[in-house]
């Protein structure tokens, strides 16, 4: 049998991966934009536990619109990753500081 | 048996979260995000969670990854320059991510919430999963659902209307102009004497 610990520690486990990824890929927002999903998918693992270990469906239909907000989350970073591709010809973060005073 | 499929789909989703992370191509790190996603639907599956399963594995590796793998392939990007930090900052990620670890994981394995006691609830009825979900969203979370729907809409409509292009290499006709147009817009007569081959 599965316990409430175990899933908790996966959840725990993925989101500090997806954190170390957030300082190891800082110039690469592709990889920024992947790491946040992870993130997202760990929260969504803790919930569902809870929701098992619970026998509530509660937690169920909060996994549900967070996997809407980020689906439209993701839409909408990629569509401004090609726009500023398109206009800086780089998604280098490093030098994305045009609005520096 | 279900606690060694659970630590080996665990298992896999952790791997496959590290290899996003550190791996250099981008094209392969949204290919390991791909397993991440199957491995965590397969976790999900075993705490009977069906329906979120499969909308997992239907909308996040049927479109949000490909999308993620169409913008990677579309964009010609420098891989040298956007991975210049990786070795200096390693360290720091590494120490941040083990002292979240180690704190988080005081906090969740400790006795303290007891959620080692939590068993599952044993479920009597025979209604599936998705119907529970659905009656819990339309009931309940009806308003909600309504607001992640516009969520979707606004969305849609930010994606197109960032992406779409005003500039000069779209070619587009303009219908009433070209309806309109008349005879002596385009065609112009012009008198000139016949040519004689012979002489």
């Amino acid at each position: 049998m599965i316990t409430l610990p175990e899933v908790l520690l996966l959840g725990t486990l993925l989101f500090c991966i997806s954190v170390a990824g957030i300082f190891l890929n800082r110039k690469n927002v592709l990889i920024l934009l992947m790491c946040i999903e992870l993130m997202l998918l760990s929260v969504n693992i803790n919930f569902i536990a809870f929701s098992h270990f619970l026998g509530d469906i509660h937690g169920q239909v909060f996994v549900f619109f967070i996997l809407t907000v980020a689906a439209a989350e993701s839409a909408i970073g990629l569509a401004i990753l090609v726009v500023m591709f398109r206009n800086r010809d780089t998604i280098n973060v490093g030098e994305l500081d045009s609005m520096k005073g | 048996m279900t606690q060694i499929i659970f630590y080996f789909f665990g298992a896999m989703l952790l791997l496959s979260a590290t290899m996003v992370v550190v791996i250099k191509n981008p094209i392969h790190a949204a290919l390991f995000l791909v397993l991440s996603f199957f491995s965590s639907a397969a976790v999900w599956l075993l705490l009977n969670a069906e329906f979120l399963a499969i909308v997992l594995v239907l909308v996040y590796v049927g479109a949000v990854m490909v999308l993620f793998l169409f913008v990677v392939m579309m964009l010609d990007i420098n891989l040298t320059t956007l991975r210049e930090g990786f070795a200096r900052y390693f360290p720091l990620g590494i120490v941040i991510a083990l002292s979240m670890a180690i704190t988080m994981g005081l906090v969740v394995g400790s006795d303290y919430f007891a959620t080692a006691t939590y068993n599952q609830v044993s479920t009597t009825t025979t209604v599936s999963n998705t119907e529970l979900l659905g009656r819990a969203i339309y009931t309940d979370y009806l308003y909600q659902f309504e607001i992640a729907g516009a969520i979707l809409l606004v969305a849609i409509i930010a994606a197109i209307s960032l992406s779409m292009s005003k500039s000069k290499i779209t070619k587009s006709i303009h219908p009433t102009e070209q309806v309109n147009v008349k005879k002596e817009d385009r065609l112009r007569v012009v008198k000139m004497k016949t040519e004689n081959k012979e002489g």
